[in-house]
């Protein structure tokens, strides 16, 4: 039983995590023009490794978690629960306000594909533990 | 469900931006605004954005946006030599309004882009929400 619903356990911490993030880079679009906002970032590897901290230790899972945001500067700013970070100014702004616009937007896409990716991994999963139910004569 | 989220935080930068547009638009209708009878003209106004968290019962708030005050311009106003103007003071000089329109210009494209992302955002959160909302069915 574990098994048949390991994959579609591990499909759906990633989806929760995805919209999570989701949320986040809409909240640095929406203070694009907003002094002294700070841009921030999911970690988005290690915030899945420790969702899924005990079912994928010895899987072949974690090998198949998605990738990290590029842009975020390990080690530096300080990090909450879900590994948030603050990402790095690219260029400095007079109002101090760190939204790199181009890259959010980046990032937003990039999160929308990922996060459609994993909805389609879920789909095939059912799809597939539905197609293993049916009997033989059912066609 | 924090997809749904999404809807309130860029509504709420929508909202804001059209605040800030609407601003400009009477910023730019008195560009050409003389001083009144009490001796003073209009001045620039100019939107302040704050960030407001919107929060969640479970992990981090989100990161909305509201309009936290409208301020004025106090720079003097633009004056100009033209006794026969009727406003014209004991000098011949009338005093416009502080607008500067090229300003008021580019804070209008800024604004109106910025509207523009956060719509975006909203259409791309829908898509994946309806998405979403087929999941298993095939």
């Amino acid at each position: 039983m574990n098994r048949m619903t390991n994959s579609l356990d591990f499909q759906a911490q990633a989806l929760t995590l995805r919209a999570e993030r989701q949320r986040i880079i809409a909240g640095n679009i929406a203070n694009a023009d907003t002094p002294g906002y700070v841009a921030r970032d999911m970690d988005f590897a290690a915030a899945l490794r420790e969702a899924t901290g005990t079912q994928a230790a010895g899987s072949t899972m974690t090998g198949a978690s998605a990738t990290a945001p590029g842009h975020l500067v390990i080690g530096s700013g300080s990090t909450s629960e879900l590994g948030l970070k603050y990402a790095a100014p690219s260029q400095t702004n007079l109002d101090s306000n760190t939204v790199d616009m181009d890259r959010e937007r980046a990032s937003f896409v990039d999160n929308s594909v990922k996060y459609e990716a994993t909805l389609r991994f879920i789909n095939t999963d059912v799809r597939t533990m539905l197609d293993a139910m049916k009997s033989p004569n059912q066609g | 469900m924090s997809m749904m989220k999404i809807f309130d935080i860029s509504g709420s930068a929508v909202s804001s931006q059209s605040q800030r547009l609407n601003v400009v638009a009477s910023n730019l209708a008195n560009v050409d605004t003389v001083a009144g009878p009490d001796g003073k003209a209009y001045k620039a106004r100019e939107v302040t954005f704050q960030t407001v968290l919107m929060g969640t019962p479970d992990g981090v708030p989100g990161a909305g946006v509201r309009v936290s005050g409208v301020s004025e311009d106090q720079s003097p106003g633009r004056k100009v030599h033209d006794p026969a103007n009727p406003s014209a003071d004991a000098d011949g000089y009338v005093t416009y309004s502080n607008v500067n329109a090229v300003d008021e210009m580019v804070n209008m494209i800024s604004a109106s882009r910025s509207y523009q992302n956060n719509i975006e955002v909203m259409n791309t959160a829908k898509t994946l929400l309806m998405k979403t909302l087929q999941m298993g069915q095939g």
